[in-house]
């Protein structure tokens, strides 16, 4: 469990990390490595270099400006999960952040780096693509704002191209009387869950986006449709599928569970 | 008065340093410049031919010094082309196979060594390995035991049927269980399964060796459960003399039993390699392989036919199961025995046959895992109990009282030989007395009640019961050697190995207790041969009753040196003197003398060291008349002794607790743990607690969350932390209630019992009963995960039977 040989680059400037990214195509980005420095002891995972942006300057801000909240791409876990302004702006993000693994790897792992690593079962891509937010990348070619719902491509794969690192995820904050919950059902806590459930309310409308039974975060609309066929009309938009842990059959019950709670508590929240 | 320290929870003195991260384990011992590392190629199939192996890539790549195969092990010490060694050998076990250092012509586990490489670092000992080329003609694997019972392909071809041994023990004469069965006013038949599990300690095997050319000796640092083990095969295999060898086992951290088998591949290409290279060499094992080239256990399937009468006595019960113990047998019939006999448990059937046979497949071989076959063993019989009583309609503890060994029937004999080719003889214990105590711990006749007020909240409860008994302490024996130093400080040694179980705490408290000293001046040292040349290992819950029992000889036999001492020093007589904090002492009067003193008037000096080591020199003491040192006398203030049991000591233990069973999301919760122990008398009740708490943890992960997943490949899905559920702190039970009970056992002078593995024992069957209790429906396969148990109620409502 040692990685093949790579080369290290620690950049000091946004500009030197794109020039070595866009210089060397087998690069990959470094920037909390709880799901890359894995991949690499596996050797399932042979970069001819590293590109360790935790020098930059000024990535890892949490931010609310212009209704969104803006976390920077070396803002832990940890940081975005403990930010009194972020659970003020969009709680989601704290609701979804306290399931995410455990508290050595959300002091270290980031909230981007886990949005862009794109993995079916990682409650952040789920939260962005509910709440229709962004993610925000450079490259030596310019910058530019990815929205959600073109972001996820498949399973752990993105959008981004390989010269790109992203620098910020943007969420938007929650419309005042809307409500949101989360609720997962891991094998153990901090675990990848068997499924995971976020859901927003904002006046008749009902979304819910899935963690874990899908090959993309999929985000259904509920709207209108009757408490008893919730969990039938999100199943009919996903693809629960068998691994060691569950079989399809439990994930689709868990999915109708979860979508009932859910959804019944991110109502309450709305009317509370 | 000293206090005596034998039954008070001290501070493990361990904790200190393990706490604070001062540990050192294998991977932390510094043996000088130039250390080698080693990486393992390890094959990738489950069965398979080695048609060529091409290291030819290898050879040249800087930093790399040595890369074997099969081949080059016969040049490099005349034994290693050898198969390892089949450690414990059997009668019944006709068909044994252990695999080669290095595979030779064939794999038969993804895992199996193929490759040794020797390198600078680690990391370009993985690069090389990642070069050489092996060329496999792939065979069928044999996977799972119903695979190996149909034997439509052999795990070894000369192998017939996949069976390495068959062994039947009857407690009847013949005819007589068929009789006893046709005669039983009722019968039931049981069908269950036990899935593969492992030990996982947290740090894998590991192995460091140093050869010293000027002296000719080998000095090997492993993580074993057995220094005198290894050292003896190191030896063999090496072409060396046992006094060639010395084998040290520094901290291990955590054993559980899969680092009592020896010796593994590495433990033996590692010294090999420092020998041939001329520089130390370190093997420390990772994750992966740990998972795939160690050992797993637990694989059964059992089938049970019972015979009964009303009040649910066993008036007949035959056993028939298969054991899984994967590609080879190196620690021979043990975990299938232990099955076959502790079965038995607290009752006492009229009549008893049982019928194993232990089967080869094409994955990792199976060793000793904490409870050894007892945790298949109690499932067995605690599922037939339950079915029993649900038969009967009885209360499940009325129908195991029923068949309960009573308090006046001891020594009891199972008339059944153990694991230890001796009489499974119960030497004490008193079971109906623990039951009455479990039941009141876990609030067994509250229950129905508690049930009602769950149910009209809309929650499911249930609650279950396990029973088992135990053989711990098992021989040949353990020894010890007790020095009390001019300092008055005292050194102790034994040579089974620690892995946290606290020894040098709770032999410390025996030491203390005999020779009169503070416990703070005694020091334990375990697992080094240099210290202790003889010795056997610690597994089987041994470790107190063994060396336990062998320390508290030995500082007996130091005791009665330094009593005679004192008594020509103070001019008194032996059975005047009093020890109290290491001072002896005249009752009644001020005269007194310390054991340092002692200690120096023990041995006879010709130079002085220091002011009062004159005392000891020629012109001070001694009759000119006599020699300084008597004819059947040694100098020295020391006592050695050994312990050695006829047979093994029986502990026994009930186990309940109450779950949840979510009725939609199936997600199992535990809302009370319940233990009731009886280990004989306790040394340190601290430690004990703290071995039930561990082993209930480690249960709580067999019955619920652990499992080796193997696909028909024969690939393990699940080689990782990841996949492979340990339970965390937040899935094991928030608080354990505890109970001892203590029945002394007549065997060791202390009146101990083992309690090393005890948590782990009834998990699977405790679980499996009270979610059947909860559900409504027999449990039969374990573990069982949420999903397991969603799809289990499918079943049962979409094919009511």
């Amino acid at each position: 469990m040692k990685p093949a040989p790579f080369a290290y680059h620690r950049p000091g400037s946004l500009a030197d990390a794109l020039a070595i990214l866009a210089g060397d195509p087998d690069a990959k980005v470094l920037a909390g490595g709880q799901s890359l420095v894995p991949l690499l002891s596996m050797r399932l995972a042979a970069p001819s270099a590293l590109v360790d942006i935790n020098a930059l300057p000024g990535l890892a801000d949490i931010t609310v400006t212009d209704g969104r909240v803006r976390v920077g791409a070396l803002a832990r876990h940890a940081a975005v999960l403990a930010s009194e302004e972020v659970r003020r702006h969009q709680p989601l993000l704290a609701l979804a952040l306290a399931h995410v693994a455990h508290a050595t790897i959300r002091n270290r792992g980031t909230s981007v780096g886990s949005i862009v690593h794109a993995d079916p079962s990682a409650e952040l891509p789920a939260v962005l693509a509910l709440l229709d937010g962004a993610l925000e990348v450079a490259s030596v070619r310019g910058t530019r704002v990815i929205p959600a719902s073109e972001l996820f491509v498949g399973p752990l794969e993105s959008a981004l191209e390989h010269d790109e690192i992203a620098t910020a995820a943007l969420f938007p904050v929650l419309p005042a009387g809307a409500g949101v919950a989360f609720e997962e059902i891991a094998r153990r806590h901090g675990d990848y869950a068997m499924c995971g459930v976020a859901a927003v309310v904002d006046g008749d409308s009902v979304k819910a986006a899935y963690v874990s039974v899908s090959e993309v975060p999929t985000v259904v609309d509920l709207t209108g449709v009757p408490d008893a066929d919730l969990g039938e009309a999100a199943l009919a938009r996903l693809d629960p599928a068998d691994d060691i842990h569950a079989t399809a059959a439990y994930r689709a019950e868990l999915v109708r569970v979860l979508t009932e709670r859910v959804v019944a508590r991110a109502r309450g929240e709305a009317a509370a | 008065m000293t206090t005596k320290l034998m039954g008070q929870g001290v501070q493990r003195v361990e904790d200190q340093r393990l706490l604070r991260g001062q540990g050192r384990f294998v991977d932390d011992v510094l043996v000088g410049q130039g250390t080698l590392h080693v990486a393992v190629l390890r094959s990738p199939h489950a069965h398979a031919r080695i048609r060529d192996i091409d290291v030819s890539g290898v050879l040249d790549v800087e930093g790399v010094h040595a890369v074997w195969t099969y081949d080059d092990l016969a040049g490099l010490a005349p034994n290693m082309a050898d198969p390892l060694p089949l450690l414990i050998p059997h009668p019944a076990l006709t068909q044994g196979r252990t695999q080669y250092a290095l595979a030779k012509d064939e794999v038969n586990y993804v895992g199996e060594a193929v490759a040794f490489v020797v390198a600078e670092d680690r990391y370009l000992a993985e690069d090389a390995v990642g070069r050489i080329q092996v060329d496999y003609e792939l065979l069928p694997p044999v996977v799972g035991i119903e695979a190996a019972r149909a034997a439509d392909q052999l795990v070894h071809p000369d192998v017939p049927g996949n069976v390495a041994a068959r062994l039947v023990q009857d407690t009847g004469a013949p005819g007589e269980l068929e009789a006893a069965m046709a005669a039983a006013p009722h019968r039931l038949s049981l069908d269950l399964t036990v899935e593969r599990s492992a030990c996982t300690p947290l740090e894998g095997r590991g192995t460091v060796a140093r050869w010293d050319p000027d002296t000719n000796r080998m000095t090997v640092w492993s993580s074993t459960q057995t220094s005198t083990g290894v050292r003896a095969v190191v030896a063999a295999k090496l072409g060396l003399d046992l006094g060639q060898v010395d084998v040290v086992t520094p901290d291990v951290g955590g054993g559980f039993g899969v680092k009592i088998n020896h010796p593994w591949p590495e433990e033996l290409l590692v010294p090999l390699a420092a020998r041939a290279l001329g520089r130390p060499v370190k093997f420390t094992e990772d994750r992966r392989e740990h998972f795939i080239s160690s050992a797993h256990e637990r694989g059964q399937l059992q089938h049970i036919e019972v015979g009964f009468d009303d009040d649910g006595r066993l008036q007949a019960l035959e056993v028939t199961f298969w054991h899984d113990h994967g590609a080879y047998i190196p620690y021979g019939l043990i975990v299938p025995i232990i099955t076959s006999t502790q079965l038995l448990g607290p009752y006492k059937p009229r009549v008893y046959r049982v019928t194993f046979e232990s089967l080869y497949t094409n994955t990792v071989m199976v060793t000793p895992y904490r409870g050894a076959g007892r945790p298949q063993g109690c499932y067995a019989m605690e599922r037939t109990m339950d079915a029993i009583a649900a038969y009967l309609g009885k209360d499940r503890t009325e129908v195991r009282a029923a068949n309960f060994i009573q308090p006046d029937e001891f020594p009891y004999d199972q008339r059944m030989t153990f694991q230890d080719g001796r009489e499974l003889e119960y030497d004490s214990g008193d079971y109906p007395a623990m039951l009455e105590k479990i039941k009141a711990l876990i609030g067994w006749e509250e229950f129905p009640r508690f049930r009602e007020e769950m149910a009209a909240q809309g929650r499911q409860v249930g609650i279950g019961l396990a029973c088992y008994v135990e053989g711990t302490g098992v021989g040949p024996y353990e020894g010890a050697h007790v020095h009390i130093e001019t300092s008055g400080k005292v050194k102790v040694a034994t040579g089974l190995t620690s892995q946290g179980q606290g020894h040098q705490t709770a032999f410390a408290q025996l030491v203390a207790d005999e020779l009169g000293v503070r416990f703070e001046d005694v020091e334990v040292v375990t697992g080094d041969t240099r210290r202790m040349a003889y010795a056997v290992g610690t597994f089987a819950s041994r470790a107190a009753v063994m060396s336990g029992s062998a320390i508290h000889l030995a500082a007996k036999r130091a005791k009665e040196k330094v009593l005679r001492i004192a008594a020509e020093a103070l001019e008194a007589s032996e059975d005047d003197l009093e020890i109290v904090d290491g001072i002896v002492s005249v009752r009644g009067t001020t005269a007194h003398i310390d054991l340092g003193t002692i200690a120096v008037l023990s041995n006879p000096l010709r130079y002085a060291f220091d002011e009062r080591s004159k005392l000891a020199t020629q012109f001070s003491v001694g009759d000119p008349g006599k020699p300084p040192v008597a004819e059947d006398d040694e100098p020295g203030l020391e006592g050695k002794d050994f312990y050695s049991p006829e047979r093994s000591t029986f502990a026994s233990g009930m186990h309940a607790v109450i779950v949840e069973t979510d009725p939609r999301t199936a997600e199992i919760k535990i809302l009370k743990y319940a233990v009731v122990h009886d280990c004989g008398n306790l040394i340190n009740p601290m430690i004990v607690e703290g071995q039930i708490h561990g082993g209930v943890a480690q249960g709580v992960g067999g019955a619920l969350y652990e499992r080796m997943v193997y696909d028909e490949s024969g690939q393990l899905l699940n080689a990782s932390f990841m996949d492979f559920l340990m339970p965390y702190v937040t899935e094991v039970p928030d608080g354990i209630a505890i109970d001892h009970l203590e029945t002394p056992s007549p065997l060791n002078p202390l009146g101990i019992k083992g309690a090393g593995e005890a948590g782990v024992i009834p998990s699977a069957a405790v679980f499996a009963s009270a979610i059947s209790d909860a559900e409504g429906f027999p449990i039969t396969a374990m573990p069982i995960s949420p999903s397991d148990l969603f799809q289990l109620r499918r079943t049962l409502t979409e094919e009511p039977s």
